[in-house]
């Protein structure tokens, strides 16, 4: 087994989630000229909810997805540029097409944990234009090990050159990485991922079992920028795995420079664990649904918490946000 | 007498079609024509006593006096290939594969019309769900800045041809519902969903409208509701609209007949309703033009 972990930061995408899909070009620029000095593998870039998914169920965008990735692009030499992309939001004509024409370097193709058949064709053209290919399963959380191996099998068949797992709820023990990544790791022929959230505050400690289990690609954003409590925090990991000489090619004090610009620029309220995340990685629900909830539940006077854990007895998957509005008023008549 | 029709493909929807047709008193089903004589669908349709073909589209070819219209229940790519045999045949052709070669037809919107077209295209589940609650609003208010749909199906209800055409899924109900609501500013999400037991489609419609007339618009999406469950029983308002956040934002649930899909699968089976309720309407047409 290699020792080179690969550190994939997704600041500017999960954390578009933190601000409500609200980056500005200036902000893009800053921190992309930064990154690009770090020896960080890949920065992902976009919506939240990835290519395509601006849109008032998820979010609108500030900016459109040709600014954001052209953007980003114009101060990259050495970090790749990645793109995350859910089938059922973004489509190979209208959005991944020209992605690759503004010159993305790496597609993520992300279904829900047991749909990943709906990745084929656009994990097939991603290959075919000569780009890299990650297969991404999303809320893995709510499907057993054996059959996370199946889909990650498929994608496997796709042509995903890398298969990553999301804890979007941020809902993991460590055992549960444990089981899965190793699976994984000993039943794929390519790199296995894993991609944290910080809502129990296991996202280093998380990531780090992952790596233990075979893990080559960790997620992370810099000051832990991302949906609910955040990811796995991007320049602490580096440093504890500088600490336990594993090579990650990366200069700690320009990334801890590129984390002082998100403080700086980036942060509205500080990023902590709030009872809100709490409640939702033990809901099991995708920590994107924060905000929407936060915001419904005040119109509507009602207990967010309860309405995360009526989401959670409806195993709702990402993208059913319009569900929240539906619970809320059930909520209230029955108050 | 009743209308002779043929079903070609013989899936889920192909099967359901045939149920269906069973139980119409305008429509008999006199060709169910597939590939595999072996086929679940084709088993099942031969305890129906109907004529069953494996040449697919051949069997009209070769029979062309078998039937009067043709359901195309096979892909997007077959039907491009069967749509110009079977014009040349003179056949009403209805089709449930988002080839989009016909005219877009929804029964509770433009019936009418449509009779007067030989390729009718039924769009997708997802559209005959949302698009006629869409248009029934563009007909009372006339600045709708912006549609969104959002569906979410069971994932058992979704076959690998659907799994495989999530994209034109989009791009063909996103066209239809510019087309009808004359909005170009439009977006169409899909979500599946593995929750088990399984759930009833729901599909989510967002309208950017400045000052609405809440009840106004109530009145008149009830009114389409009402059309609808007139041909699909199913159907129903789980979220009537509310206003939110600048956005006028209802809730429709479909749950299906239990025919050949189970239940939950309504998204399937609103599109074969409707094209069921669209070919007895040429019957019944034709009927009337006998008659006279």
């Amino acid at each position: 087994m290699t020792n080179k972990i690969n550190l994939y930061d997704v600041t500017l995408r999960d954390g578009s989630h933190a601000i409500s899909h609200q980056l500005t070009i200036s902000q893009i620029e800053h921190y992309t000229k930064a990154i690009d000095q770090t020896g960080i593998y890949a920065v992902e870039v976009g919506h939240g909810n990835g290519l395509g998914a601006s849109s008032v169920l998820v979010g609108k965008s500030q900016l459109s997805d040709e600014v954001l990735l052209k953007t980003a692009k114009s101060n990259l030499e050495h970090t790749k540029l990645g793109i995350h992309v859910i089938p059922g939001f973004a489509t190979i004509k209208k959005d991944i097409e020209k992605a690759l024409s503004w010159g993305v370097d790496i597609v993520r193709v992300a279904s829900h944990c047991t749909e990943a058949d709906i990745t084929e064709r656009h994990l097939g053209y991603v290959r075919e234009k000569g780009k890299e290919a990650y297969g991404l399963l999303m809320m893995s959380h709510m499907a057993s090990p054996e059959t996370l191996l199946d889909e990650a099998i498929k994608m496997q068949t796709y042509g995903a050159e890398a298969i990553i797992i999301l804890d979007s709820a941020g809902s993991y023990l460590p055992d549960d990485v444990k089981e899965r990544i190793t699976l994984l790791s000993q039943n794929l022929n390519v790199p296995v991922g894993f991609h944290a959230h910080n809502n129990l505050g296991l996202g280093i400690s998380n990531s780090l079992v992952a790596i233990e289990a075979g893990a080559q690609i960790i997620d992370g954003a810099t000051k832990g920028f991302g949906a609910g409590a955040g990811n796995a925090q991007l320049e602490v990991l580096a440093a504890v795995l500088q600490k336990m000489n594993y090579k990650t090619n990366i200069d700690l004090y320009k990334l801890l420079d590129t984390a002082d610009i998100v403080e700086k620029d980036f942060i509205k309220e500080p990023i902590t664990i709030s009872s809100l995340s709490i409640v939702s990685a033990i809901a099991g629900v995708f920590s994107g649904f924060a905000k929407h909830v936060k915001r419904v539940a005040k119109e509507f006077n009602v207990d967010p918490r309860d309405i995360f854990m009526e989401l959670g007895r409806q195993k709702v998957v990402a993208g059913q946000e319009d569900t929240i509005i539906d619970i809320a008023l059930k909520l209230q008549k029955r108050i | 007498m009743k209308l002779k029709v043929a079903i070609i493909g013989t899936g889920n929807i192909g099967t359901d079609l045939l149920i269906k047709i069973s139980r119409s008193p305008y429509l008999q089903c006199t060709l169910f024509s597939g590939r595999n004589l072996n086929s679940k669908g084709m088993l099942k349709a031969m305890s129906f006593g109907v004529p069953l073909s494996d040449k697919g589209i051949e069997a009209i070819v070769e029979k062309p006096e078998c039937c009067d219209l043709v359901f195309d229940a096979t892909s997007a790519s077959s039907h491009k290939v069967h749509a110009p045999i079977l014009k040349q045949l003179n056949k009403i052709v209805i089709d449930l594969t988002p080839a989009k070669l016909g005219l877009f037809t929804i029964p509770s919107v433009n019936l009418e019309e449509a009779l007067k077209y030989d390729n009718l295209n039924m769009i997708t589940c997802g559209g005959q769900a949302s698009i006629p609650i869409a248009y029934a609003v563009s007909k009372i208010v006339k600045n709708i800045e912006y549609i969104e749909l959002v569906s979410t199906i069971a994932s058992k209800s979704a076959g690998p041809g659907t799994r495989a055409n999530i994209d034109e899924y989009i791009e063909t109900t996103e066209k239809a519902l510019s087309h009808f609501s004359g909005c170009q500013n439009v977006k169409v999400i899909i979500n599946l969903n593995p929750a088990q037991p399984s759930i009833d489609m729901n599909t989510t419609i967002y309208l950017k409208i400045n000052k609405p007339d809440m009840d106004l618009i109530t009145s008149e999406v009830k009114k389409m509701v009402a059309t609808i469950q007139s041909y699909v029983p199913g159907y129903s308002l789980s979220l009537d609209p509310v206003y939110d956040n600048g956005l006028v934002i209802l809730s429709i649930k479909v749950q299906g007949l239990g025919d050949y899909l189970p239940k939950y699968a309504g998204n399937l089976d609103i599109i074969n309703s409707a094209a069921i309720a669209l070919a007895e309407e040429f019957a019944k047409n034709r009927e009337v033009s006998h008659d006279k």
